[in-house]
């Protein structure tokens, strides 16, 4: 029954509405949506947070919860219709033929249950053989997705896993009944570029080796062009763009499209000559969606009465029956027209340093059980940090997580006091001082704006409130009236309307809330702005909003900003020296342009390969990672990177696994720390070249 | 796992020690002491009387020392008048000679219940026997119907089901036992419906359990405590269902009562274990009312007796029972969750 012959699309959906029933009213979630997957084929599915597309998703799999509703339209899956299939048919169908991959790994394993039992299962429920055939099975399956010693892991708990391992066991699970179609819902948000990269290329490779196809949801456009065939893009609840992934990014048809291509970092960006253009206005709630196309609002082409007046369907672009877009004014706008970019200033000099750290070391002791003691253990969290920051400068700290740029970052601010090593910060030595003891114009000097902006404002406190408590505690204008008067420049300062002083945080948007911190950050005319992954909650279109606004800052009031990130195109944008740190080590600094060519240390080198990059005409090496970072606990002997590169074979001995490498000077302060000789250096190619156009 | 055993144990030791010494303060104050000698030697004496009561027989000493005695690291008190040796430790009729000089709860003697006039060893072994054989038959009702209520009303949240089962927990928890007591006495034990399927006592189950004397009041507080654990359990479970990794599981394309009962199940349990331990505290001492309620003299029972007689040795003795049962239950308790929880561990 299962397995009948069909030759047509494996999925097909056809004008396919969704909505969610509260007691106030429907919310509709996806409207009109349309979109085909043929046998071995990969489809992107892209957009912003709240666009719909997991809803899409959890459509196809028919599960919408008890307030979602399939309101019309069909989705056929190898011809058979799902929207009207009876439950039980639909549970032989799910695992089996469409197996769906989540955003997180942790939370998709059940805690309590040993990995190979949630293996078995499947083919259990679905294929009724005997728990032996299911078991050899799960073993060759996890050998497939490329991990080691496939019979501990499934003898494991997940918690035992690290957060790739995890994804590798779903992905593992979606395989285990060889499914028609794989769904995966934002399969790497949650990893490391470089464990992201590996996952990637795994993901691709099995699409291939069992022929199966994929409908890939994504927000990051890079990945998509790496993964798919063709892709759908999709703007609150409808798909506006539709095609072949180099169609799409290099013939777009959509306003949306090509604006979302604009406010992405791609390698040729820069922010003084050409900067980032952020899409205007904000992303429509669903029961506010304008009449027409709901991109109208924010459209650089938008013309009152036509685009506005009456739903738009989907149409096919002339000449290109696969590619078609929601946009009624396709073929009048000239869409190879540059953009009309702003100009911005020039940008300001760099002037004296204003931070110096000399060998900085932040070790914790850990103790084996917190409640009874044990051995402690040494996280070395920190390992001789040495760098220099100057004024108006933007030096980027990257990193995958656990290297210890969060910890510097707490180091400086205060929030924990270092274990040897010199901090000096506008003159003063503070890394034995804690925040406590700093003076308030200290504390005022040195402001952080954090990673993620719905935690960090207090929910019961009107914005404009908690940036005059900041000015309160700088001690910053003599009444409350002058206060007030700061605290509306500020709003000013980061664009944000005078009248949301008196709103809740709730009633802010991720990016409005992100700029409530860059304000309270600003509130004591900071020095030094540490930034920690500023825009990496945020949806891409808001993203440039809130990196030009950094800028902008910065260059009126030459601030010096600490960037740390891991994402490496924004870096590449707006940073003027970069610093990669791995596993507590600084392993290379220098200036963007140093760093972003050869020679690299091996590290940087796989992790600009690693970072996927919307642009077709891009060309990167490939080098895949192999293996987990490892553990700060536990670091390996000698260079910390050995266990992962792929150059230790060209030094001679074992140098690599008995000496820390020397931090070696390669240009005017390019440095870089590895055992590689001058030749081996001279030899690199750069990972990412621009291909002619 | 066994270094955190011997670790537990001796964390236990310590807080027993604290404790029986707080509670050992607490029954030896002064004005206990001259009512006990009161008691003992006639409510008419005068105080000059009271003192050298105390005196003859070894509470005029410093309380540490005394305590001391009571552990039974400190040899027990001896007193010779008028050529005749009495002590702590020498018995009515013993012969001072052959007494032992130590005589403590470490060496087995938990002192005379000057109520009952029997030893107090003997008189908490009998009463807390009984009581332990109604905490069985509670929790052998008690947790199965709880958590399959908790379970049930768990899995569908809103649903009609849920409604239903989460009114009954509701309900039962809210009534205290003296109520729901009296009311299942009226209904099934008494003249008044003519339904007398029960006993409306249970001092036959003394020395006789049957179903009919000791249902009700096994019934009586299992109903008060069913309700509490099923709302645990309820919201466990609640929680459990919404998680990520159900739904992983639903379009594994599980049926929903695998999804129940091999996924869900296990870590809905997990909240709720913790509450059934700590119900053991709770039936040791909260039982009392019951108890009464039915003349079933229980350990409840007993330390009620102590209390209202001003009885020292059995206060205290039922005091630090209390004390090393609900210690001994809350390792129990740590030891389960490690076990239904693999994520916690210990290495």
């Amino acid at each position: 029954m299962t397995d009948q012959a069909h030759d047509g699309p494996i999925l097909e959906i056809e004008n396919l509405s969704i909505s969610f029933f509260t007691r106030l009213r429907e919310i509709p979630a996806v409207m009109d949506f349309s979109c085909t997957v043929q046998p071995g084929e990969a489809m992107g599915l892209v957009g912003e947070s709240g666009c719909g597309k997991s809803t899409v998703a959890l459509a196809i799999m028919r599960d919408l919860g008890r307030n979602g509703r399939i309101t019309g339209g069909s989705i056929r899956f190898r011809g058979r219709e799902l929207t009207t299939m009876p439950e039980a048919e639909l549970r032989d169908i799910r695992g089996s033929q469409i197996a769906m991959i989540y955003q997180e790994p942790m939370a998709s394993l059940n805690p309590a249950m040993k990995i190979g039992q949630q293996l078995m299962e499947v083919p259990i429920v679905h294929e009724g053989i005997s728990k032996a055939e299911a078991r050899a099975r799960a073993l060759e399956v996890v050998a497939d997705v490329r991990l080691p010693d496939p019979e501990r892991i499934l003898k494991s708990y997940p918690h035992q896993l690290s957060g790739g391992q995890q994804q590798r066991i779903v992905i593992a699970m979606a395989l285990m009944s060889k499914p028609a179609l794989l769904i995966l819902d934002e399969p790497t948000t949650a990893l490391d570029v470089t464990v992201e990269a590996a996952v990637v290329d795994l993901v691709k490779d099995l699409g291939r080796k069992y022929g199966t196809s994929m409908l890939f949801i994504s927000h990051n456009l890079g990945l998509v062009l790496e993964t798919c065939d063709r892709i759908t893009v999709m703007y609150s609840g409808e798909a506006v763009e539709t095609g072949s992934v180099r169609d799409v990014f290099d013939k777009m048809r959509h306003p949306y499209t090509q604006a979302l291509f604009r406010s992405i970092p791609l390698p040729g960006a820069d922010k003084t000559r050409r900067p980032l253009i952020a899409i205007p206005g904000n992303f429509p709630l669903p029961h506010e969606r304008p009449q027409g196309c709901n991109f109208g609002p924010r459209c650089d082409y938008f013309v009152a009465g036509r685009c506005d007046a009456a739903d738009i369907p989907m149409f096919p672009v002339p000449g290109d029956a696969s590619h078609s877009s929601r946009c009624i004014r396709m073929n009048e706008i000239d869409w190879d027209a540059p953009p009309a970019a702003p100009v911005k200033g020039e940008r300001t000099p760099i002037g004296a340093p204003v931070l110096q750290v000399a060998d900085l070391k932040k070790y914790y002791e850990l103790r084996a059980n917190a409640l009874f003691g044990g051995a402690a253990r040494v996280v070395k969290a920190n390992e001789s940090l040495s760098f220099e920051a100057r004024e108006a400068e933007t030096l980027a700290i990257v990193g995958e997580s656990g290297c210890g740029k969060s910890t510097f970052a707490k180091v400086l601010m205060g929030l924990e006091t270092a274990t040897d090593g010199r901090i000096v910060l506008l003159g003063n030595e503070v890394q034995d001082t804690p925040i406590e003891k700093r003076t308030a114009q200290t504390i005022a000097s040195v402001q952080m704006v954090f990673q993620n902006p719905f935690d960090t404002l207090n929910p019961s406190m009107t914005v404009g409130r908690q940036i005059i408590r900041a000015l309160e505690v700088f001690g910053i204008g003599k009444t409350d009236a002058e206060r007030r008067e700061r605290m509306l420049q500020l709003l000013d300062l980061v664009k944000l309307p005078r009248e949301f002083a008196r709103r809740m945080p709730r009633q802010l948007s991720g990016g409005q809330k992100q700029r409530v911190g860059i304000a309270r950050a600003f509130a004591g005319d900071a020095r030094i702005v540490v930034a920690d992954e500023p825009v990496s909650a945020l949806d891409v279109s808001v993203q440039a909003a809130v990196t030009d606004l950094l800028m902008d800052i910065q260059r009126e009031n030459g601030t010096t900003l600490l960037f740390i990130s891991h994402d490496l195109s924004i870096v590449r944008y707006l940073s003027d020296r970069v610093l990669v740190m791995y596993l507590g080590h600084v392993v290379e600094i220098g200036t963007t342009e140093q760093v972003f060519s050869p020679p690299y240390h091996p590290y940087t080198e796989a992790l600009l390969s690693a970072v996927p990059i919307a642009d077709t005409h891009v060309k990167k090496k490939h080098i895949v990672l192999e293996g987990e970072i490892p553990s700060a606990i536990n670091p390996p002997p000698g260079c910390p990177f050995q266990t992962r590169c792929r150059w230790k074979s060209r030094v001679p001995g074992n140098l690599c696994e008995t000496s820390v490498p020397p931090m070696r000077q390669m240009a005017d302060g390019h440095q870089i720390k590895c055992h590689l000789s001058e030749a081996e250096f001279a030899e690199m190619e750069p990972v990412i070249e621009i291909a002619a156009e | 796992m066994l270094t955190f055993l011997v670790r537990r144990t001796f964390v236990m030791l310590l807080t027993a020690l604290c404790l029986t010494f707080v509670v050992f303060v607490l029954t030896n104050l002064p004005p206990n002491l001259e009512k006990l000698a009161k008691t003992e030697a006639g409510s008419r004496i005068s105080d000059a009387e009271v003192e050298s009561w105390l005196e003859r027989n070894g509470f005029a000493r410093p309380m540490l020392l005394r305590y001391g005695e009571w552990m039974g690291v400190v040899p027990g008190w001896r007193n010779e008048q008028d050529g005749k040796v009495t002590g702590r430790c020498i018995q009515p009729g013993q012969d001072p000679a052959t007494a032992p000089r130590f005589c403590g709860v470490l060496q087995g003697y938990w002192g005379f219940s000057t109520f009952f006039k029997a030893p107090v060893g003997e008189k908490i072994a009998y009463h807390l026997g009984l009581t332990g054989i109604l905490m069985f038959w509670v929790m052998v009702v008690m947790v199965p119907m709880a958590l399959l209520i908790g379970v049930l009303a768990g899995m569908r949240e809103g649903s009609r089901l849920d409604r239903t089962l989460s009114t009954f927990s509701i309900a039962s928890t809210a009534t205290p036992e003296y109520v729901s007591g009296v009311l299942l006495i009226a209904v099934f034990a008494s003249s008044m419906f003519g339904l007398k399927w029960f006993k409306g006592t249970a001092t036959g189950a003394m020395n006789d359990v049957t179903f009919e004397n000791f249902a009700l009041p096994v019934l009586t507080i299992a109903l008060y405590g069913t309700g509490y654990i099923a709302r645990m359990t309820r919201a466990s479970m609640a929680e459990v269902m919404t998680s990520q990794y159900i739904r992983t599981a639903r379009l594994k394309g599980l049926s929903f009562r695998t999804i129940v009962l091999r996924h869900a199940l296990r870590n809905a349990l997990i909240a709720p274990f913790t509450v059934i331990m700590l119900q053991f505290p709770w039936l040791l001492n909260g039982v009392v009312i019951v108890e009464t309620l039915f003349s079933y003299k229980g350990f409840g029972w007993t330390l009620v007796q102590a209390a209202g007689n001003n009885d020292i040795q059995l206060l205290l003795g039922c005091s630090v029972v209390a004390v090393m049962v609900v210690l001994a239950t809350q390792l129990i308790s740590d030891i389960g969750y490690v076990l239904l929880n693999p994520r916690i561990r210990i290495s």
